[in-house]
């Protein structure tokens, strides 16, 4: 009778995201470019003030990503990344660094795993939510309650053309946020940020009652500075995957921190 | 729902669940479909939803649309009696639905016709599609032509190079062909770059999906849409042989031609239905797309399903000859038709395929394409015991002219096999 069985809290560094400021949240795909390129960009990342750190579960089907992150996938499939190796990782960085971390990934390899057995063994490895893009909320009642007991916070998106009814319905059902996506469209890099996202995220900001961060096209201080006013917290995906992929290893680790660094200087 | 411990055959109660019309408000079929798709989307399919139920129902669409089947396709299609066929195989007597024949040269005009009336209704201005085998893109970029819209078609690399006279065409209808160089390079790549292009352009695209496949509305919308192909062969066979026939037969891939051929039948209780899937170099061999005979229920471009995939959850490489039939997932509908028994599903290899190809070839003088010849090869593997009396009714969905390439090429390996062979016996 699994609806019977008591929830679990959510972890309080989650829940005290927010209190300290806007949080700027780097997102890096496990194992990528390699096991210990991963580990030392996201602990250089969390060096230069990273508010929490997501983790993406390569996927071989990633339709929500763009060229950058889709890349990124496939090379740390093919060395071996499997859910149980991500789950490792998470351990070992969740053992390693103070901030929050949040899994990133697509709902077939976590319902392959049991959405119950996935939320436990993610709760276990020291993740405290996750977000999972091609699971809108009108599908996730079975991955929302296996969360809820496992103690996993669900962060669910809002896009553009989401009506104000359902980013009331999302707002909601997020565990402590949400996540807006800042354009229509798949992760990537993008060149500037536009006046309609500002009036999204003001659009948001009147329905919302919990915070919501913005994502999808982030990668310069001017973006974060331009959006500063209209959302509680910052992520940086496709622009991090960028810098591993073209700077040799041990600079890499250090273009994550200063990417970071400054857009932390820019939220403050 | 779609636990891997979790028989989800359990949910659906009695052995054989009732024909579903339509699926559920959730655009579910028992456990399976969905709308698994990134938040962006969910608004437009709601829209699409409304309007295609709207459409469906105005008399104004449905005349328009047959009409233009009639006119602009050539419709109806004519049903067969391959004789010389059905002697040499002695499986009963076989009827061919001539989708053939149909504009374009097979069945997925019927569908992206109905698709494109709704977006022009709709005021969009650019479609764009996905495409395996290129007949779904040259549909697509037939109708868009039709109605003067931008077209934009992606294709996996692999199958821009296997399926070259497609290309071709498509860029004579004024289409731009994409390659898509992710992943396998292959279909459900093609699907995944349609969807995120979709993603960055939901307001002024509509998505011409070519399959039974994808979020709801699709498989739902597109099934409708074929559900032609059987409406007409059941009046034909009345009309010509005075009675139903005893099995119906056709290839999945996504599964549009099948549930097309399938649906008018749906309630007739003495007629059986196979469907035929792809089984590749053998299912033992790992390279198939036999989703539904070798694969496991999952989540891949926007609903629940049969897919193939690895204990990881990844999505595995299918192989087919056809690239029509060279998917990992299939339509929920058959997905929910497979546990409740009302369809039988199969397989038959590429070298059955070629074999067909080359019987329907030579005694009737009918090209098929590779994937309907799947569904001709599973009728040659029927129990010769229930010969001479049967009907059986196949989906002959596209002619083969697409397919010569990989035909002849397939044909000169044999011979180099036979003569190498040959030669050692000297
Ligand atoms: C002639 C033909 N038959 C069958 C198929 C398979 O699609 P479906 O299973 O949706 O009918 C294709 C797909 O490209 C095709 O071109």
């Amino acid at each position: 009778m699994p609806q019977f069985r008591k929830d679990t809290a959510v972890d309080d560094r989650l829940r005290d995201l927010f209190t300290a400021g806007k949080p700027v949240i780097p997102f890096l795909t496990a194992g990528y470019p390699t096991v210990s390129g991963f580990v030392d960009a996201a602990v250089a990342a969390c060096d230069a003030g990273a508010g929490a750190l997501e983790i993406g579960m390569p996927f071989s089907d990633p339709l929500a990503d763009g060229p950058a992150i889709q890349y990124s996938s496939q090379i740390a499939l093919a060395s071996g990344i499997t859910m149980p190796r991500v789950l490792e990782l998470t351990s070992r960085l969740s053992a390693r660094l103070p901030i929050p971390i949040l899994l990133m990934g697509y709902l077939n390899p976590i319902s392959q795993m049991g959405f119950a057995r996935f939320a436990r063994a993610a709760r276990a490895a020291g993740a405290t939510g996750t977000i999972v893009p091609d699971c809108p909320i009108d599908e996730a009642a079975e991955w929302r309650s296996a969360s809820r007991q496992a103690g996993m916070a669900n962060v669910f998106l809002i896009a553009p053309t989401t009506p104000d009814e359902r980013v009331a319905l999302i707002d909601a059902g997020s565990t402590v946020f949400s996540y807006c996506v800042s354009v229509a469209g798949v992760t990537g890099v993008r060149r500037d940020v536009s006046e309609s996202t500002r009036r999204f995220l003001r659009r948001v900001r009147r329905v919302a009652k919990k915070p919501y961060v913005v994502g999808f096209g982030i990668s310069q201080p001017e973006h974060v500075r331009a959006l500063k006013l209209f959302a509680d917290g910052f992520v940086v995906g496709s622009a991090l995957v960028r810098i591993l992929r073209e700077s040799p290893k041990p600079q890499a680790a250090v273009g994550v921190g200063r990417t970071i660094g400054a857009l932390v200087r820019a939220a403050e | 729902m779609v636990n891997k411990k979790h028989n989800p055959a359990s949910d659906l109660g009695n052995r054989l669940a009732p024909f579903l019309p339509r699926p559920d408000r959730r655009g579910r079929f028992g456990a399976y479909g969905g709308r698994y798709v990134p938040e962006t989307l969910i608004p437009a399919l709601e829209r699409l939803a409304a309007d295609f139920e709207k459409a469906w129902k105005d008399p104004a669409f449905q005349k328009e649309y047959r009409r233009l089947m009639h006119e602009f396709a050539g419709r109806p299609t004519s049903l067969y009696f391959a004789e010389r066929l059905s002697t040499r195989w002695r499986r009963g007597r076989i009827y061919l639905k001539r989708e053939d024949l149909n504009h374009t040269g097979s069945h997925k005009l019927n569908n992206t016709l109905g698709q494109i009336l709704l977006a022009v209704r709709g005021g969009k201005k650019r479609v764009i599609a996905e495409t395996g085998a290129g007949q779904h893109g040259v549909a697509t970029a037939t109708v868009a032509a039709r109605f003067g819209l931008e077209c934009d078609v992606y294709m996996g690399k692999i199958d821009v190079e296997r399926q070259a006279p497609n290309v071709a065409r498509m860029k004579l209808l004024g289409a731009r062909v994409i390659p898509v160089e992710s992943g396998a390079q292959t279909l459900k790549d093609a699907t995944n770059e349609a969807i995120r292009d979709w993603v960055a352009r939901v307001d002024d695209t509509f998505y011409v999906i070519g399959s039974v496949v994808g979020p709801h509305p699709y498989p739902f919308m597109v099934r409708q849409f074929q559900r032609v192909i059987g409406e007409e062969a059941r009046t034909q066979f009345k009309l010509q042989i005075g009675r139903l026939p005893d099995l119906l037969v056709a290839c999945v891939g996504g599964g549009s031609n099948a549930l097309g051929f399938f649906t008018a039948f749906m309630k007739d209780k003495s007629v059986r239905m196979l469907g035929v899937e792809a089984a590749g170099c053998g299912l033992h061999s790992g390279k198939h797309a036999a989703s539904l005979s070798a694969g496991r229920v999952g989540i891949l471009h926007g609903s629940a399903g049969y897919l193939l995939q690895s204990d990881d959850g990844q999505i595995t490489v299918p192989h087919s000859i056809s690239a029509g039939l060279d998917y990992p997932g299939v339509g929920p509908e058959h997905s929910y038709l497979k546990d409740s028994r009302r369809v039988t599903y199969t397989s038959v290899t590429d070298e059955e395929a070629l074999a067909a190809f080359t019987a329907l070839s030579e005694l009737e003088g009918i090209l098929p394409a590779l994937e309907s010849a799947h569904a001709l090869a599973a009728v040659r593997k029927l129990p010769a015991r229930l010969s001479s009396n049967q009907i059986i009714g196949v989906c002959l969905s596209g002619r083969g002219d697409k397919d010569l390439a990989t035909v002849m090429a397939a044909a000169e390996l044999r011979a180099d096999a036979i003569s190498t062979r040959s030669r050692r016996m000297e």
